[in-house]
């Protein structure tokens, strides 16, 4: 009962903070909003035993994507954004596929029938060797391939941002 | 869980393409002819197609597949790969982004590409096509100062990162219901436990129908194509046209036959009208460009409709064609977008229709190029184009398609007249200007290859089927 009563509340505040998120017209405010959202979603996590996934949530989300938020939207014309029309007029177009997709996934999701066998990472084994161990193991034995692919587009990402902003607009 | 060394010899083109990739980002900083690195991406890309056929296995716990059907798809991105580069040399330099970067980002696209190829994981798929497409995005953006070029990375990157969230969203569900990302694990799983009517694994499966249907540039999820192709700088529009497009159809084709394998009736339910749409949509509306680059962006949407009725069939057949269409898709495009490249000179765009106005008098072998690759695009024998199309129609119709392959085949027709108007404006139309061609000798030797080629394969086309044929048959 307290389980669920926990869930709940949760899952309608990141509904609530997600909304907000996107109808702000003020950054500003969205950011900080979706500030509020990720912890939410941390203690989602937590209240799932991923301690681990839950702090990472914190760490990498709160602290360092939404900094990085803060300062794109530091670098726009906030006085200018505010006065900008949003590119998006037809809302009740928009709010009538949201509804449609809700109302599909809801009639769907009914239909989730837990056939499988437990898995090796019961809850038991996890809290035998804790979360962030069996994590940390899986990463790098089962999942080591993925985990590899994954070093490379974050490779990407540093080239790239070079490549489209440290250059010269003009070489010669 | 102790730590097994796993079997790296299936993923040893993948490994020498990484490290290749990053052996060209530093050489960058010593080598200043850019030229040279354009020649040692090439002899990279040979070493890589020549490791290749020694790395057939299965590795990683099944998460890395190396089978006929990616050493197929390879050997298409390898081919992407060189000829692009050829054809980028002299461009890059007219458009002022002669950068090293853009060869390692090629590369690396390049491995993304065949990551998807060969992924028999969700996640490893996942990955792949993130590392193709982030590097497409900045590729479409690389002429910085180009607002065109920036729109077109722009829009690219907030489509594709749409089309990444439908297929994290497919992929979650077929992991709720069925416990694992391995593709044939999903299949036996969903055959042991009757669940080919689960409602779930339908929404999943559209989901995923939806997330390739972007990568493919399919209709109704095409509409970043025309202004990503548009504003793109060329060579790379030549190689969106044919690398993404063929590597989403490699998964396509894996994750549709294998995982979703059980419920092909249902599924093709949802391709047929996707296919009828994207031959429609692309053919009809490419009629009315002006701009050369957006009409074969709308002709590459259509050529996606043709091959997907070869994804449709679900046969061994069906899958055969799709390769060799591909193939020769990869050959008659490029080609045609090296012509189009060769226009671009110091000062003038060359990419409307209307500078092609009487190309056959002032340059009659660049405008004998193009006849020939649009000859092929619209699918005229003896060219490569006519076989393409002729497989993946007689495929469809051994399938029971026959209804789809006549829509095919009309909406064919119309395809003559966009295609055969540059032809008309070659030939029939007195030249306004003197055209200044760019040649090179690289370009030339992409233009010997892909016409050549496209010629070969119309005449004698049965050594590619052949070899797409033994490609699937452990498929």
């Amino acid at each position: 009962m307290l389980a669920k009563l926990f869930f709940g509340y949760y899952a309608a505040v990141i509904i609530l903070l997600s909304l907000l998120v996107v109808t702000r017209k003020n950054p500003v405010r969205s950011v900080m909003w979706m500030l509020l959202l990720f912890f939410h979603i941390a203690s989602l996590y937590l209240f799932l035993n991923a301690e681990f996934i839950a702090a990472i949530q914190v760490i990498v989300y709160a602290g360092a994507i939404l900094v990085l938020f803060l300062f794109v939207v530091l670098l726009l014309n906030l006085r200018e954004e505010l006065k900008v029309k949003r590119f998006i007029g037809s809302w009740p177009a928009g709010l009538f596929v949201s509804a449609a997709i809700l109302a599909i996934v809801i009639n769907v999701i009914r239909s989730f029938v837990l056939v499988a066998p437990p898995g090796r990472y019961s809850i038991e084994y996890i809290k035998e060797a804790t979360h962030t161990k069996a994590l940390g193991t899986i990463l790098y034995t089962e999942y080591l391939f993925p985990f590899e692919i994954a070093s490379l587009v974050l490779l990407i990402a540093i080239i790239g941002a070079i490549v489209l902003a440290k250059r010269k607009t003009r070489s010669h | 869980m102790p730590f097994v060394m796993p079997d790296l010899r299936p993923v040893l083109p993948e490994i020498v393409m990484t490290v290749l990739a990053l052996a060209i980002l530093l050489a960058d900083l010593v080598i200043k002819r850019k030229e040279t690195i354009a020649f040692l991406s090439i002899v990279g890309v040979a070493l890589v197609t020549y490791v290749l056929p020694g790395s057939m296995g299965t590795t990683f716990n099944g998460m890395f597949l190396s089978d006929g059907y990616s050493m197929f798809f390879k050997l298409i991105f390898m081919l992407n790969v060189i000829l692009t580069v050829l054809i980028s040399v002299k461009y890059i330099v007219i458009e002022k982004v002669n950068f090293g970067e853009y060869y390692a980002l090629i590369l690396f696209s390049t491995l993304g590409m065949m990551l998807m190829a060969s992924a028999g994981d969700l996640i490893v798929l996942y990955l792949g096509l993130e590392l193709m497409a982030l590097s497409t995005y900045i590729l479409a953006g690389f002429i910085r100062y180009d607002i065109k070029s920036n729109e077109a990375a722009m829009k690219y990157f907030l489509l594709g990162a749409f089309a990444s969230a439908f297929l994290l969203y497919g992929t979650s569900m077929i992991y709720g219901l069925t416990g694992t990302t391995d593709l044939k694990a999903i299949s036996a799983y969903i055959v042991a436990n009757g669940l080919s009517g689960n409602p779930v694994l339908m929404l999943s499966m559209i989901l995923f129908a939806v997330a390739f249907s972007f990568k493919i540039a399919a209709v109704p999820f095409h509409m970043w194509a025309p202004d990503a192709y548009e504003g793109a700088p060329t060579s790379i529009t030549a190689f969106m046209s044919v690398g993404p497009k063929a590597a989403g159809f490699a998964v396509l084709g894996r994750v549709f036959l294998i995982a979703f394998g059980s419920v092909k009736l249902e599924w093709s339910a949802v391709l047929v009208p996707i296919a009828i749409l994207t031959m429609g949509v692309g053919n009809i509306v490419a009629l009315s460009q002006t701009n050369i680059k957006r009409m074969l962006a709308y002709s590459s949407i259509a050529h996606a409709g043709y091959i997907l009725l070869g994804i449709i069939a679900g046969t061994s057949d069906g899958m055969a064609s799709v390769l060799t269409y591909m193939l020769i898709y990869a050959f008659m495009n490029i080609g045609a977008f090296a012509v189009v490249i060769m226009l671009r000179s110091e000062g003038f765009k060359g990419d409307n229709i209307t500078d092609y106005e009487g190309l056959s008098k002032t340059h009659p072998l660049a405008a004998a190029l193009m006849l020939v690759f649009m000859f092929s695009l619209t699918g005229i024998p003896p060219t490569a184009g006519f076989m393409g199309k002729f497989y993946v129609f007689m495929s469809a119709i051994n399938a029971g398609y026959t209804w789809v392959v006549i829509i095919a085949v009309m909406f064919s027709a119309i395809s003559a007249y966009f295609y055969l108007r540059v032809v008309m404006y070659m030939y029939m139309k007195e030249p306004k200007e003197t055209v200044q061609l760019s040649t090179s000798p690289a370009i030339g030797l992409a233009l010997a290859i892909t016409v050549i080629a496209v010629l070969f394969i119309g005449i004698s086309p049965s050594t590619v089927v052949n070899l797409a044929r033994a490609a699937v048959s452990g498929f």
